[in-house]
C-alpha cells in the first residue's frame, strides 16, 4: 500500500484545469490550425477539379509532350515551330531566364560597388553623383525604367541602314546590338583545356600561398599569378596553334549591307532593355548594401592597419573588405534573388523568359492553368532555395568565429 | 680614451631655434575646400574631371528637354511636332495636361469624379493621422486606417445604390485611383496579416511555425508576376463554379499575401530585437502570453521596425505596377494607353509620358523614404550619447 502524503504537500507541478494548461491549449490550437488549413485545402481542390471537369481541361503534364506550333525569336537550344514540344518551350524560357539572370548578376554587381564605394569617396562631386544616381533608380518602379529603355530609349535607335557603329565591328540599331561572334574550329579544344588547366593551377598556387604564408609570414603574387595562368595559357595555346597554322577561334564579324547587317552575334533589343534595366536598377540596391557594408566596418580598423604602416590599398583589401563582406553578404544574396525574380518582367517587354513563354504562351495554349503556375514557382522557388543555400554556405565560410 | 670611441648619445637636443615654417597657404576658404575634397590627389583629381564630364553631357540635354524646348499648352498633336511649330521639341506636358484626368481617375464616370476626390480626401486624413506621431488619438487613427476607412471607401467608390449612390463597376476604374487603392489594400492587409505570421513563426507550437514558415519562404520565393497570373487564373478555378471574383479583386488578394509575407520577416526582425528580459519582467508582473504580447512586446517592437515598415512600403508602392501585366488599368496601363492615341501622335509624347509616371512614383517613394529617414533618427534620439 503506497505511502499517504499529507494532503497539502506540493506534488510534482501544480494542477491546473486542462482548459488552461498551456500543453494542452498549444496542441488544440494546433489540431485547429491543421483542420482548418485542411478543410479549406479540401473544398479548394473539390472547387477546381470540379471547375476544370466543367471547362473539359485535362489535368496532369502530358501537355508538355504536345507539339508547341509557336516560334520564339530568341533561344539558346534549338526550336522550331513545327516539332519542338510544350517541354521544350519550358526549356527555352528557362535558359533565358537563367542567361538574363546570369550576366545581369555580374554587371550588376560590378557597378553597384562601383558606386556603392563612389558613395564613400572624400570626393564631394563623385559623392553626390552616386547618391543621386541611387536615390532616382531605386525610387522609380522597374517596370517603367523597363518600358522606358525599351520603348522609348531603343526605339528611338536609327533603322538598320544608319546603325551607330562603334569602330567596325560593333553596331547598335532598332534590331539590337550587334557583336562579333566567335565561331570555335574542329581543333579548338585545345583552348578551353588550357583554361581549365589554368583554372586549376591557379586554386593549387592559392592554397600553396596559404600555407606559405601562415607557414613563413610571405605573401606570394597569387593575382599576378592567377592572371598569368587563366589568360595567359589559352593566349599560349592560340599562339602555338597559329604558329601550326590553324586558326583555333574565327570572328564573324557583322557586315552592314544595303538594307541589313549580316553575321555576327545579335543582341535583340528585348534582351538587351531587359539586361540594362535589371543591372542599373539593382545596381542602386547594391550600392547601399556596399555602402552599409564598409561603413559597418570600425574606423579604428583602419587606423591601425595604417598604423602598422599599411598603404590605403592594402587596407581596404586586406583589412576593411574581408570584414565588410560579412556584412554585405546576406543582402547580396537577397538582391541576388531579387534580381532573378525580377527578371520575370521580361513579361512586358516580350524577352521570352520563363513567364512570358511558359506563363504566358504555353498557359493561353493549353489552358492548364494549375499545372503550368505549379511548375513555374516551382522552377523560381527551387532557384531562391537554392541560391540561398550556396550563399549561405560562403557566409558561413566569412562569418566572425566568436569564442 | 678617444673621442670616436664615445658611446653614441641616447638623446638629441637641439640647440638653436627652428626657422618659422610660413603658414600653410590654403586651410580654409573655397579653395582650400576645393583642393581638400576635389583635387587631393591626382586620382581623385581625375575622378573630378570624369565626374564633372559625366554631369555635362547629361544635366544639359535634360534640362533642355524637360524645361526649356518643353510644349507646356496646345490641343492636339500639332503642338507637339517641331516642323509643324517650328522648333526643336523638347516634352510634350501639353498632352500630360489633356490626359491629367485620365491618368488621375481612369474612365470612372465623369459625374462621378467627385467620389474619388472624396476618397484621396479621406486617405488624406488617415494616412496624415497615421504619419504624424504626435497626433492625439493614434489608437483611435489605427481604427479609422484600418477599419473604417477601408470599409467607407469600398462603399462610396463602388457604390451604394440605396443610399443614392449609383453603382461604378471596377472596370472602369484606372489610373492613379487604381495604383493607390491596390498600394493601400497591400499595406492595410499586409500590416495584420505579417504580425500574425511573425508571431506565428516564432511560437513554440511545432505546427504553427512550420506553417508560418513555409507560407512566408513559399511567397518570398516567388516573383509578384507569376503571383498576380495565378490570382488571376487560379483563385477562380478554387472558388464554386457560380462564384465569380471581380477582376480588380484577385490581384489585390495576390498582393496582400504577397506583401504580407514581407511584412513578417520585417516584424520578425523587430521582435527579435527586443530583450529577453521583457518577456520576462512582463511574466513576473503575471500578464497573460497574450497581453505579454500586446501591452509590452509588440508596441516595442513595431516602433523600432517602423523604418522597415516604410521600406515594405515602399516596394509594396512600386510593385502594384505589375497589376498593369495582368490587365488592370492602372497608372502605369493609362499611360501606355493614352501615349498611342493617334490625336497625340508626336515624337516626344512617349518620353514624356514616362517622365510624368516616374516623377509620380518619385515623389511618393522619396517621400516615404525621407520619412523612414525621420522616423529613423528621431526614436535614436534617445539612444545617442
Amino acid at each position: 500500500m503506497p505511502t499517504q502524503l499529507p494532503a497539502d504537500a506540493p506534488s510534482g507541478p501544480p494542477r491546473v484545469s486542462p482548459f488552461y494548461d498551456p500543453r494542452i491549449r498549444g496542441a488544440a490550437y494546433q489540431i485547429l490550425l491543421l483542420l482548418a488549413v485542411g478543410v479549406v485545402a479540401w473544398i479548394a481542390i473539390g472547387n477546381a477539379a470540379e471547375n476544370l471537369r466543367n471547362a473539359r481541361v485535362a489535368s496532369g503534364f502530358g501537355f508538355l509532350g504536345n507539339t508547341a506550333g509557336f516560334d520564339v525569336n530568341q533561344t539558346v537550344i534549338p526550336f522550331t515551330a513545327a516539332t519542338s514540344t510544350y517541354g521544350t518551350a519550358f526549356l527555352v524560357g528557362l535558359t533565358n531566364t537563367l542567361i538574363v539572370a546570369a550576366i545581369g548578376i555580374v554587371l550588376a554587381t560590378l557597378l553597384g560597388f562601383a558606386v556603392g564605394v563612389a558613395r564613400l569617396s572624400p570626393n564631394w562631386i563623385v559623392r553626390t553623383l552616386a547618391t543621386v544616381y541611387v536615390e532616382v533608380l531605386r525610387n522609380i518602379p522597374l517596370l517603367l525604367q523597363l518600358l522606358f529603355w525599351y520603348v522609348a530609349v531603343l526605339a528611338s535607335l536609327p533603322s538598320a541602314r544608319d546603325s551607330y557603329a562603334l569602330g567596325t565591328s560593333v553596331f547598335l540599331n532598332q534590331r539590337g546590338l550587334y557583336l562579333p561572334k566567335p565561331l570555335l574550329a574542329a581543333d579548338a579544344w585545345a583552348l578551353p583545356l588550357a583554361l581549365a588547366i589554368g583554372i586549376i593551377g591557379t586554386l593549387l598556387f592559392r592554397a600553396h600561398a596559404r600555407r606559405e604564408q601562415a607557414r613563413t609570414g610571405r605573401r606570394l603574387p597569387v593575382l599576378a599569378v592567377g592572371l598569368a595562368l587563366v589568360l595567359g595559357l589559352p593566349l599560349l595555346a592560340y599562339g602555338v596553334l597559329a604558329l601550326l597554322g590553324i586558326a583555333p577561334v574565327a570572328l564573324d564579324f557583322p557586315i552592314k549591307g544595303t538594307f541589313n547587317l549580316r553575321g555576327g552575334m545579335q543582341l535583340y533589343p528585348e534582351f538587351v532593355a531587359l539586361v540594362l534595366g535589371l543591372t542599373v536598377y539593382t545596381a542602386a540596391f547594391i550600392a547601399e548594401v556596399v555602402r552599409a557594408g564598409i561603413q559597418a566596418v570600425n574606423r579604428g580598423q583602419t587606423e591601425a592597419a595604417r598604423a602598422l604602416g599599411l598603404q590605403p590599398g592594402p587596407t581596404m583589401r586586406l583589412v576593411v573588405i574581408p570584414q565588410a563582406m560579412r556584412v554585405i553578404v546576406p543582402p547580396l544574396t537577397s538582391q541576388f534573388l531579387n534580381l532573378t525574380k525580377n527578371s520575370s518582367l521580361a513579361v512586358a517587354i516580350g524577352y521570352p523568359d520563363l513567364v512570358q513563354v511558359f506563363m504566358g504562351t504555353v498557359l493561353n495554349q493549353t489552358g492548364q492553368a494549375v499545372e503550368v503556375v505549379a511548375i513555374t514557382m516551382a522552377v523560381y522557388l527551387t532557384i531562391s532555395l537554392v541560391t540561398a543555400f550556396a550563399m549561405n554556405l560562403y557566409n558561413r565560410r566569412v562569418a566572425l568565429i566568436e569564442r | 680614451m678617444t673621442a670616436g670611441s664615445q658611446p653614441l648619445p641616447l638623446t638629441f637636443v637641439r640647440r638653436e631655434a627652428v626657422p618659422a615654417a610660413p603658414p600653410p597657404s590654403l586651410v580654409a576658404g573655397p579653395l582650400a575646400w576645393l583642393r581638400r575634397n576635389l583635387f587631393s590627389s591626382p586620382a581623385n583629381a581625375v575622378m573630378t574631371l570624369a565626374a564633372l564630364a559625366v554631369i555635362a553631357l547629361a544635366v544639359p540635354p535634360l534640362l533642355r528637354f524637360l524645361v526649356f524646348d518643353a510644349v507646356w499648352t496646345g490641343e492636339n498633336r500639332d503642338a507637339c511636332r517641331a516642323e509643324v511649330i517650328g522648333r526643336p521639341v523638347g516634352a510634350c506636358w501639353a498632352f500630360v495636361g489633356a490626359k491629367i484626368n485620365y491618368f488621375i481617375y481612369g474612365s470612372y464616370p465623369i459625374e462621378e469624379r467627385w467620389r474619388p476626390n472624396v476618397f484621396f480626401a479621406l486617405m488624406a486624413i488617415g494616412v496624415g493621422w497615421m504619419l504624424w506621431l504626435d497626433a492625439p488619438k493614434r489608437a483611435w487613427g489605427a481604427l479609422y486606417f484600418f477599419v473604417v476607412f477601408p470599409v467607407a471607401s469600398y462603399g462610396l467608390l463602388t457604390g451604394v445604390p440605396s443610399l443614392g449612390l449609383p453603382a461604378v463597376p471596377t472596370a472602369l476604374w484606372g489610373g492613379m485611383l487604381v495604383t493607390l487603392i491596390v498600394s493601400l489594400v497591400g499595406i492595410v492587409a499586409s500590416l495584420p496579416l505579417g504580425i500574425l505570421l511573425a508571431l506565428g513563426r516564432r511560437s513554440r507550437l511545432p505546427i504553427v511555425r512550420l506553417f508560418c514558415v513555409i507560407f512566408i519562404e513559399f511567397w518570398r520565393g516567388v516573383p509578384l508576376i507569376t503571383v498576380l497570373f495565378m490570382a488571376n487564373v487560379m483563385l477562380p478555378l478554387f472558388l464554386p463554379g457560380d462564384v465569380t471574383v471581380d477582376r480588380l479583386a484577385r490581384p489585390l488578394v495576390g498582393i496582400a499575401l504577397f506583401s504580407a509575407a514581407y511584412m513578417a520577416e520585417t516584424v520578425r526582425g523587430g521582435l527579435q530585437a527586443i530583450p529577453r528580459g521583457q518577456t520576462e519582467g512582463a511574466m513576473s508582473l503575471g500578464l497573460s502570453p497574450w497581453h505579454r504580447m500586446r501591452l509590452i512586446i509588440l508596441p516595442q517592437a513595431l516602433r523600432i521596425v517602423i523604418p522597415g515598415i516604410v521600406n515594405s512600403f515602399i516596394a509594396l508602392f512600386k510593385d502594384t505596377s505589375l497589376v498593369s501585366i495582368v490587365g488592370i488599368f492602372d497608372f502605369i496601363r493609362t499611360i501606355e494607353s493614352a501615349r498611342v492615341d493617334p490625336a497625340w501622335a508626336a515624337p516626344t509624347v512617349v518620353m514624356t509620358g514616362y517622365a510624368f509616371a516616374a516623377l509620380f512614383y518619385f515623389v511618393f517613394c522619396f517621400g516615404m523614404s525621407r520619412y523612414a529617414r525621420f522616423v529613423e533618427r528621431r526614436l535614436a534620439a534617445g539612444q545617442t550619447r
